[in-house]
């Protein structure tokens, strides 16, 4: 199993805060997020090139790999401070 | 020393903590940011401000860690405010404390500078035309990239 979250404008278009997965491959976080875009339309919001991903609470690269377990985040670029 | 909170925070205790707790430096620097009540289109009544908890911490915590490798530095705290704020409410403050001011200022200034572009906290503005998500912006970058 693995935990999804999105935040701000994402959750909003997404309708959705967090969702589990059920996890025993080895994707990359992009290989992930293209399934996720099979889903329907409104995943289409996780493509635009600014969507940043965390896993495990730290910015990730693309080509990182999932582990059983993990906490994985789509965001849009942070706008604090 | 970091907090993320929805309560205000006050100036005056805040600096007295940097000034009682520090060993010997002579150099207190603090920024606190506020809340603007316009944007580029128009007047803003406030912001809702969403994080990632657990996230927002860890990287307060590796900024805070940069910062030190950079600098050297006493004392350093950062609070961020989150939830619904008014226009012209407090939102942010880092306070730093060093030997001498410049180490201070530059410190003050590269947390700033970091905590917007890298922290995940996300803006949204009200306005008469409704809620808005504030988009993150070059200047920002350019301004953390300069470091």
């Amino acid at each position: 199993m693995i935990k999804i979250q999105f935040f701000a404008s994402l959750r909003e278009r997404l309708g959705q805060a967090k969702m589990n997965v059920e996890y025993n491959g080895e994707l990359t976080v992009e290989a992930l997020k293209q399934q996720l875009l099979t889903r329907g339309e409104d995943w289409q919001a996780l493509s635009g090139n600014n969507v940043l991903c965390a896993l495990n609470q730290s910015i990730c690269k693309p080509d990182t790999i999932i582990n059983d377990g993990d906490e994985i985040a789509f965001f849009p670029p942070v706008t604090g401070g | 020393m970091i907090s993320i909170q929805h309560e205000d925070f006050d100036l005056n205790h805040e600096y007295l903590q940097l000034r009682d707790c520090n060993d010997g430096d002579g150099a207190i620097v603090t920024f606190s940011g506020l809340v603007r009540d316009y944007n580029a289109d128009g007047s803003v009544s406030g912001l809702f401000l969403e994080h990632y908890p657990g996230m927002t911490e860890k990287s307060l915590m590796d900024i805070c860690v940069q910062a030190r490798a950079k600098w050297p530095l006493g004392q350093i705290r950062i609070i961020h405010r989150i939830g619904q704020l008014n226009a012209n409410e407090q939102i942010v403050f880092v306070g730093v404390t060093s030997a001498h001011r410049a180490a201070a200022f530059s410190a003050a200034e590269f947390i700033m500078d970091y905590l917007k572009t890298q922290a995940p906290i996300w803006k949204q503005e009200h306005s008469a035309k409704g809620p808005k998500w504030v988009e993150a912006k070059d200047s920002d970058v350019t301004a953390a990239n300069k470091w």
